[in-house]
């Protein structure tokens, strides 16, 4: 089982692009409200951003620190932004996740487990991947205080969108160090400091 | 006979589809309440805190329970007494697309499941089952359905010796391995028997049935009652925080099979349950 997850305290205030301070000190199982600016992108997206990764293309925002949300929202009916905008299966994009990571993604945000091989990354990298209420897309679409599409127009849903959020609420399913939040999984070793 | 004009069944489908979007039924929502006061978990409770929320705010503010507004799935019950003056199938198509295309809900059909550029754009066509039934009456049960839950369904054709605990065994182990995945807490929908083909299908209609209602079959209430427990002995809980509700339901749907098979099936569906029903 996993040991010392923290069980729900007082969720903790974090203001994104997340500091690589902060990224380091969050343990699995902790709440967070979360304040700033997240990217969009799910299935097609991940294939043209590892794609230009391994192909050296230019990226349509900077990976450094970044904030990665496995979202396709439903349009904003006028005047809002953006429509429902919950998680997906974070699992899905397990392929793609380790090598943004290595590029410098500080946190990926979904629902749901995923492969040993993210945790690892999260432990390797310094990275996190945080989860968020499944399915209560109206609720966190209401979080959402600006969306704009920055790549991929033609993907619809699925094109890459900027966007700033405040009071989203999520928790930190893996941590850098790697604990997990899952009540099935063990905790990894922790990495041997280099 | 009596004539039913397709242009009837049109507006009926897309006001449905609209409506059960963005409300969640009374029936589910009580569940959820009652799953919250039994949580112990301060972070299953949180979560479970946030869903009531969001079915709050999606009929405050006109936005989606979901943002997967699902793929739309109609069984259609028509009486002998029915005739259509065109098809059924158009008449529905026409509906969803009138109520997807409005703006608010996100197309989710691919024309190619190999072409991630082939979106339909008004998220038809809908999947439509149809069932004859005694009447002059056509019920249209029709559901939103959303692929996460959907992935995580399964069909076994399970040896006749695995009885009864080995049906346990693959629901409660396919649950498990699933997790948060599907948006837990689930309501499960369970086909026994049949064949490859109907298995599925039973349970798909079983998650159609009002929230909770036992089977009329004292054996298969019995086996639901078993499946909901140890379900919800796994732990998973609430978007697989952890806690002691993982589903809210369990609806066991059977018929009859070859006596050298045990067909079962699990649909799996999220806490999100868009489901309406009319009758024209």
């Amino acid at each position: 089982m996993a040991a010392a997850v923290t069980e729900s305290a007082r969720p903790l205030r974090v203001t994104l692009p997340l500091e690589t301070a902060t990224a380091l000190s969050l343990r699995a199982g902790q709440a967070l409200r979360l304040f700033g600016e997240m990217f969009t992108a799910r299935d097609a997206a991940h294939a043209r951003l590892v794609e230009a990764l391994a192909t050296g293309a230019p990226l349509p925002f900077d990976l450094a620190g970044a904030v990665i949300y496995y979202c396709g929202p439903t349009p904003g009916p006028p005047p809002r932004p953006i429509g429902a905008a919950g998680p997906t299966t974070s699992s899905r994009m397990d392929a793609y996740a380790p090598a943004l990571y290595q590029a410098g993604v500080r946190a990926t945000l979904g629902k749901g487990e995923r492969a040993l091989a993210v945790r690892e990354a999260c432990r390797e990298f310094g990275g996190l991947y945080l989860i968020t209420v499944g399915g209560a897309g109206a609720l966190l679409g209401s979080r959402v205080l600006s969306a704009e599409v920055v790549a991929y127009p033609e993907l619809g849903p699925e094109a890459v969108r900027r966007l700033v959020v405040a009071d989203f609420p999520a928790w930190v399913a893996y941590d850098a160090h790697g604990g997990s939040l899952f009540p099935a999984d063990s905790d990894l070793p922790r990495a041997v400091p280099k | 006979m009596r004539m039913l004009p397709t242009s009837d069944i049109t507006p009926q489908v897309a006001a449905l589809c609209r409506r059960l979007n963005f409300a969640l039924p009374l029936d589910v929502r009580e569940a959820l309440c009652r799953a919250r006061e039994r949580e112990t978990s301060p972070r299953a409770r949180e979560a479970l805190d946030l869903l009531l929320e969001n079915t709050q705010v999606a009929e405050r503010e006109c936005l989606p329970l979901c943002q997967d507004t699902g793929m739309v799935v109609v069984f259609a019950e028509v009486g002998e007494e029915v005739c259509f003056c065109g098809s059924l199938q158009a008449a529905v198509d026409a509906g969803v697309a009138e109520a997807y295309r409005e703006g608010s809900l996100r197309p989710s059909v691919l024309a190619d499941p190999l072409r991630r550029d082939s979106n339909t754009g008004d998220n038809t066509p809908a999947i439509l089952h149809l069932e004859q039934v005694p009447g002059d009456r056509l019920t249209l049960h029709v559901a939103a359905k959303g692929g996460g839950s959907e992935n995580q369904s399964a069909l076994w054709l399970l040896s006749p010796s695995q009885g009864r605990e080995g049906i346990v065994a693959a629901i409660v182990g396919r649950i498990r391995e699933a997790g948060g995945r599907p948006c837990p807490p689930l309501v499960l929908g369970v086909g026994l028997g049949g064949n490859f083909e109907t298995a599925p299908l039973l349970a798909k209609k079983a998650l159609f049935r009002p929230l909770g209602q036992p089977s009329p079959d004292p054996q298969l209430a019995d086996l639901e009652r078993e499946i909901l427990q140890r379900v919800n002995e796994t732990g998973v809980g609430p978007l697989g925080l952890g806690g002691n509700t993982t589903a809210l339901a369990v609806h066991v749907v059977s018929a009859p099979c070859h006596l050298a098979t045990l067909p079962v099936a699990l649909n799996v569906q999220c806490h999100a349950v868009r489901h309406a029903t009319v009758v024209i």
